[in-house]
């Protein structure tokens, strides 16, 4: 089990930085394509917390994912706010497609574990996630944006979910 | 021991008298405490002002308070006892800050 959830941690990482890598190769990314990607990112986190509220029975763990849906909810309001006086339409493309997929494993996977297990699993993958979607925030997403007010929303989201996995790591020591 | 304003304090205990007490505001901006160290004396209240779109807390590190700050309001506490407090955002633990109190 727990070489399967390191295995599938690690495909996150991979098929997401791949899957920016392979985005910004082709084509450099748009503002709409950005826009989509960091709401689809959001929203990934805030489905993985939904699962987590109905099934941890942890404390730390229940308060964790009760963040992380208060926050990714803010910042999506704040984004959908943005590009709608921006004026701009979010825009799918296959990086999102790729981390909507992703998630769709994980969410899987972690539908099949419980207690403890979960857990851990669900801390794990949080710390892992939002690890990625940093790197991916700052060496690419940010330094893509054209938007100087875009541009400053995902600054300041980077500073919230470098701070969410911060958060994960404590709650992954305490589970320990 | 530090008591939140609006809270309530323990029968007996008196704060130095209110005439010098002072209010020493720290901004909430972008992920950070602005000042993240201030200086104040026991009576003063310290305010934190959270202009940012996410809630924050400041969590005493010793537990002494913890104080919600939610997306764009304020919180405060009263401070009592003199030392070095650091905090903390409980949420976004890589935020930080220091009060110092002195008699």
């Amino acid at each position: 089990m727990k070489s399967l959830n390191r295995l599938g941690i690690a495909l996150a990482g991979l098929m997401l930085t791949t899957g920016l890598g392979v985005a910004a190769e082709t084509a450099k990314l748009t503002d709409p394509q950005i826009a989509h990607i960091a709401y689809t990112a959001d929203n990934v986190d805030i489905e993985a917390a939904k699962l987590a509220l109905k099934t941890s029975k942890t404390k730390a763990v229940q308060d964790f994912a009760e963040n992380m849906i208060r926050d990714h909810e803010a910042v999506n309001k704040q984004a959908l706010a943005l590009v709608a006086k921006l004026k701009v339409t979010p825009e799918d493309n296959p990086t999102s497609q790729a981390l909507t997929k992703q998630a769709a494993a994980t969410q899987a996977h972690l539908a099949t574990l419980k207690g403890a297990a979960f857990d851990k699993a669900y801390v794990d993958n949080e710390v892992a996630y939002h690890h990625a979607v940093n790197g991916a925030l700052e060496t690419t997403l940010i330094p893509a944006t054209q938007s100087a007010e875009l541009k400053d929303l995902l600054t300041t989201g980077l500073k919230i979910f470098k701070g969410h996995e911060e958060h994960a790591r404590m709650v992954a020591g305490k589970l320990k | 021991m530090l008591a939140l304003v609006g809270g309530l304090l323990l029968p007996g205990v008196f704060l130095p008298v209110a005439a010098s007490a002072e209010t020493i505001t720290v901004k909430v901006s972008k992920l950070a405490f602005v000042p993240a160290s201030v200086t104040a004396k026991i009576g003063d209240t310290i305010e934190w002002a959270n202009a940012d779109f996410v809630d924050h807390t400041a969590t005493a590190t010793d537990k002494a308070f913890d104080v919600k700050l939610p997306a764009g309001k304020t919180g405060s506490v009263t401070l009592s006892q003199a030392g070095t407090f650091p905090y903390f955002c409980r949420v976004h633990p890589m935020m930080k800050g220091t009060i110092a109190v002195t008699e």
